[in-house]
């Protein structure tokens, strides 16, 4: 780990889409209107093709490499290097990062693609491909970043792309606002990172070894196991706030708020940011730094629990949506929360491996939304939804095998890496039995949930007015093929994946480097077969149910809906009224805080600086008044005085010869007497 | 008692008083001009009475009449300017000779 190899191109997976965007920003308007849509596609889609073909490179480049050796670097220039504070504009990739850029570029790749279909009739389809390029170049920049701060500036530029795409059709206040709140959720966790950040600094700097490159860190973390601040540990302290930041970016409780309303934005967004990449950058997070958290057993406690329960929570909140975006909004961080789940418990690789099946199957369960809501000319609720598997098959059958997946079907992604994560939980140094119960319970509801969407949308009668009906179609090519490329990875991607009993991961291997060899477990190989036919068993479960409720109509939703006098029901589909609860406490407090201001500013300082002008132009008055009534009576009255010096002196003008005369005989007998007198 | 130097003096002292007087205080031009008169004869008896008493020689008695020569000459010329004044003011009093008066 000490040599990386130092490389040229690595730089180019980052950069070219920022030329993307670049091009797309600066020139789209004119481009779309004089050559048409096609440039702007082609300028959009290639930066990320070409991205991932580069990050094929990279992948293969490693695989060249021995294990311990996988490492590549590209250092573009020196950025700061400030006191003891050296960070590089520089990327770096190891087999985590891999995993990460090829993910990004490859699910990325497709949804640019799908948005080329999706978002055809646009009138602003210049500024979607420049946002989705720099969103893009952001998220590389996040996972490539071979330091914190640079890292930092990825997070921040995936949190303003994600709010300036949500907010995408702003001219309706609704989609304004959810970006609003995005982002302004997004801040607080920031704030939790930025103070993780800076304690991390601060502690290695005051052992001598101050960095933020992620190497190093790794190499003096064992400098920061003793170090206490305020009494509490410091690397419990740093982790918990960069949990914090975690939060906030990948939606877990409490910062969950913002990823529902996010769905305001076009689909193809929802799917790349809000399911596939941005809300993953918190887990990426977590697990480039895993060697600070491993050494925080408080707060990976804290992440495993936060993780379980927001898993649980809304998945419980998922089951009464009616919206289909919402839906998978809700299963997104019932998902992330699963991730999180695999962290706490200090199981890395499955929270990555999760992270990539997740991202097959949830972005071809969003883009399949997609193509339904097109197809339905913009209807979103599933209640007027039905039988459409007749008219969208290549939609149906690619919305079939994710659900399969996510519902954790056996042999396909989303089992094996569900599974492993439920493994882990059960069996790790850090997990318990209780964490895997409650992680299959929210199996079982994940399985129920996913399936009564499948069923209310694509089977019985349909429920649309004729209007919609006599309008449906499939998607055009251009939405359908990432569609099944997508189906196919949610299948495949899970097979690198293996539980050691059926031959050991691969993918796990992969990540050794990185995260070091598999920990010892509590339970045996056998446990592990038993619980994975108990899980298997509850998701069979949900689907049963969804299935006698949604597709045969057995069972009225109304006998669980009006459980406990309905109040089960009016929380799940309320959202446990966190969001009025935020709004009362939190946007209420603010502006009561604003209107304090604006009391103060208005009646006390505007008071006080009113007086200071009153004042001001009372003594200047006074001065006014000094000045005409003194200092002008001083000037006219020299010169009425001179005035009058000279007419007295005038009066010696007589005219007269014989005055003349009487002054001249004085004048005489003055000077006899003085001369007489006075000399000698 | 024996007339000596002072009681010449002395008249000669009133003499030039009374000119001095007159050239003061008049207000005719001619009367002026004989106050002027008066003085340069108060001056001549002092010239005169000096020596006779305190000088042997004759000198004093010699200024005297140049002095007198220089007061008629002086005269002409004073007769000459109030004639001249006259033909402007159309009066010899001086005081009508107030065009320098502010």
């Amino acid at each position: 780990m000490d040599h990386p190899i130092q490389t040229d191109y690595l730089r180019w997976i980052v950069l070219l889409p920022l030329v993307g965007a670049a091009v797309n920003g600066l020139l789209g308007a004119v481009l779309q209107k004089r050559i048409g849509k096609w440039i702007i596609s082609l300028f959009a889609c290639a930066p990320v093709l070409i991205s991932f073909l580069l990050s094929l490179q990279a992948f293969l480049d490693l695989l060249a490499l021995k294990p311990d050796e996988r490492f590549l670097i590209d250092r573009l220039y020196p950025w700061l290097s400030v006191g003891s504070l050296r960070v590089d504009m520089a990327f770096w990739v190891d087999p985590l990062s891999a995993v990460m850029i090829l993910v990004v570029t490859g699910v990325g790749g497709l949804i640019h693609i799908y948005s080329t279909g999706y978002m055809r009739e646009d009138k602003s389809y210049w500024r979607y491909f420049a946002f989705l390029n720099l969103f893009t170049c952001a998220m590389l920049l996040l996972v490539t970043a071979d330091n914190l701060l640079l890292m930092f500036v990825g997070w921040e530029g995936v949190g303003l792309c994600s709010y300036a795409l949500i907010g995408f059709w702003y001219h309706d206040h609704v989609n304004a606002r959810a970006g609003n709140k995005a982002f302004i959720v997004n801040r607080v966790g920031d704030f939790g990172f930025v103070l993780g950040l800076f304690l991390v600094f601060w502690s290695l700097d005051r052992s001598g070894h101050g960095t933020l490159v992620f190497r190093e860190l790794e190499k003096f973390s064992s400098l920061l196991q003793g170090q206490e601040i305020w009494g509490v540990g410091v690397v419990t302290l740093a982790t918990l706030f960069l949990f914090v930041g975690a939060t906030g970016k990948s939606a877990q409780i409490p910062l969950h708020v913002w990823l529902p309303d996010a769905m305001q934005g076009p689909t193809p967004v929802s799917a790349l940011i809000h399911a596939a990449t941005m809300v993953t950058a918190g887990v990426y997070m977590v697990c480039r730094l895993h060697f600070l958290f491993s050494a925080a057993p408080a707060t990976l406690a804290v992440i495993a629990a936060i993780g379980v329960a927001t898993a649980l929570f809304s998945a419980t909140i998922a089951l009464t949506q009616t919206d289909i975006k919402r839906v998978l909004a809700y299963s997104t961080i019932s998902q992330l929360g699963y991730m999180f789940l695999a962290a706490g418990v200090a199981a890395y690789g499955a929270a990555v491996f999760h992270l990539m099946t997740h991202a097959f199957f949830k972005a071809c369960l969003f883009l399949g939304s997609g193509s339904v809501i097109h197809a339905m000319g913009g209807e979103q609720d599933m209640r007027k939804m039905g039988g459409l598997r007749r008219s969208l098959p290549y939609t149906f059958w690619t919305f079939a095998v994710a659900v399969l997946a996510i519902a954790g079907t056996p042999l396909t992604a989303g089992f094996f890496s569900k599974d492993e994560i439920l493994w882990q939980a059960f069996s790790s140094p850090h997990g318990s039995p209780l964490l895997w119960v409650l992680g299959v319970a929210g199996a079982g509801l994940t399985a129920f949930y996913m399936f009564r969407q499948f069923f209310l949308v694509f089977f019985g009668e349909c429920r649309a007015d004729h209007h919609v009906k006599a309008h449906l179609h499939e998607s055009p090519k251009a939405m359908t093929l990432p569609l099944v490329l997508l189906a196919i990875g949610s299948i495949a991607a899970g097979w690198i994946g293996l539980p050691e009993i059926f031959g050991g991961s691969r993918f796990a291997e992969w990540l050794e480097p990185v995260f070091g060899a598999h920990h010892e477990v509590h339970a045996s190989g056998s446990s592990e077969e038993i619980l994975m036919v108990l899980s298997v068993a509850v998701a069979a479960a949900g689907f049963y149910l969804a299935y006698l409720i949604y597709y045969r109509g057995r069972l009225a939703p109304e006998r669980f809906s009006s459980l406990a006098g309905g109040l089960f029901y009016r929380l799940s589909y309320n959202k446990y009224y966190i969001d009025e609860i935020y709004q009362f406490f939190f946007v209420g407090g603010t502006l009561l805080l604003a209107r304090i201001g604006a009391w103060i500013d208005q009646y006390i300082i505007d008071f006080i600086v009113d007086g200071l002008a009153k004042t001001t132009a009372f003594i200047s008055w006074i001065h006014g008044l000094f000045d005409n009534h003194v200092v002008d009576w001083l000037v006219n009255k020299i010169a009425d005085s001179t005035f009058d010096a000279g007419d007295k002196f005038r009066k010696v003008q007589t005219g007269n010869i014989n005055s003349y005369l009487y002054v001249i005989l004085g004048a005489v007998v003055l000077a006899i007497i003085v001369k007489l007198r006075y000399w000698s | 008692m024996a007339i000596g130097l002072t009681h010449f003096l002395v008249i000669g002292a009133i003499l030039f008083s009374l000119g001095l007087y007159s050239v003061l205080t008049r207000r005719n031009a001619i009367s002026i001009l004989m106050g002027v008169e008066l003085i340069l004869n108060g001056a001549n008896i002092n010239y005169v009475a000096f020596s006779h008493y305190s000088s042997g020689s004759v000198e004093g008695q010699i200024y005297a009449i140049f002095v007198i020569m220089l007061a008629a000459a002086e005269a002409a010329i004073g007769l000459a300017i109030i004639l001249a004044f006259f033909q402007i003011f159309h009066t010899i009093d001086v005081e009508a000779a107030e065009t320098l008066k502010e």
